[in-house]
């Protein structure tokens, strides 16, 4: 279902197989972009009504995941009348394919956009093995 | 009993607002599912409505709210990553480039006292109704 996403429509997030959710809400996917630069791989992932204490970003292995919580605040009083989009927290995995530098990994939080800056490794040098001869 | 039929009971019991679910899931299918960017949601009281949009990454300056009558206008635009000659998208999926919408709201609008509030790239307008246009008990005069 995820190859069938619309425009402007937020994807729900499937609860993994291993884990439930501990919050009785929705979950969506958020967007990303992913941008590979010389130096260092950049996530952008739009998480609307996520600020910087309520987004969780953890790498495991070579697993990053990203969620978010989101206090939503309804107008009291008021009935919803035009719904095209849905409110809940955020969740998403990417599988890392280079060596991360995982002490220098930066996230930021800006206009709910989380901004993740993953460095690389500085790549395994090249190593040439000295080949002696047995005396 | 299980608790999915206990649940269908609770909604018997609010029928009007299953109604008004599904009347929102069909106005959305009749869209073919698409929605112009940004979504928004519409909240109504008898004098108020508030509108509600997820906007991430569009900065403040970037948009510009406009109300004329009972139609609300959003503008904006939402700028992209600007790349390096040897940097390369490996996904994009988030909507970019310059948007309008316009939303019809059920009444006339008290233009002078629009209030808008953006935090965390969710944008809040709250739309107060006209007075003129408010219902007015008339008093009988014997």
């Amino acid at each position: 279902m995820q190859d069938m996403a619309v425009e402007g429509v937020k994807r729900e997030a499937q609860a993994s197989e291993k884990a439930e959710r501990t919050r009785q809400r929705k979950a969506y996917l958020p967007d990303v972009d992913i941008i590979e630069k010389k130096d260092d791989i950049v996530i952008l992932a739009d998480m609307p009504g996520v600020d910087e204490k309520s987004v969780n970003v953890t790498l495991e292995k070579n697993v990053l995941s990203i969620s978010g919580k989101v206090d939503a605040e309804l107008p009291k009083e008021h009935k919803l009348t035009v719904q095209e989009y849905g409110v809940g927290d955020y969740e998403r995995s990417f599988t890392l394919s280079s060596e991360i530098d995982r002490d220098r990994i930066r996230a930021s939080v800006k206009n709910g956009v989380l901004r993740l800056v993953l460095p690389k490794a500085s790549a395994a040098k090249p190593r040439t093995i000295e080949v002696r001869t047995e005396a | 009993m299980l608790w999915s039929d206990i649940e269908k009971l609770n909604t018997l019991f609010e029928p009007w607002r299953e109604f008004d679910r599904l009347r929102r899931e069909l106005s959305r299918i009749s869209n073919g599912g698409r929605v112009d960017f940004p979504a928004v949601n519409v909240w109504t009281s008898p004098d108020n409505a508030v509108l509600t949009t997820e906007i991430p990454g569009v900065e403040l300056k970037a948009l510009n709210i406009s109300v004329t009558g009972n139609v609300l206008t959003l503008r904006g635009l939402r700028g992209g990553e600007q790349l390096q000659p040897d940097e390369v998208y490996h996904r994009k999926e988030r909507w970019q480039g310059d948007f309008a919408k316009t939303i019809e709201l059920p009444f006339t609008v008290e233009s002078d006292k629009v209030q808008a509030r953006y935090a965390k790239g969710v944008l809040y307008v709250s739309l107060p109704r006209a007075e003129a246009e408010k219902p007015r008990k008339i008093e009988v005069m014997t």
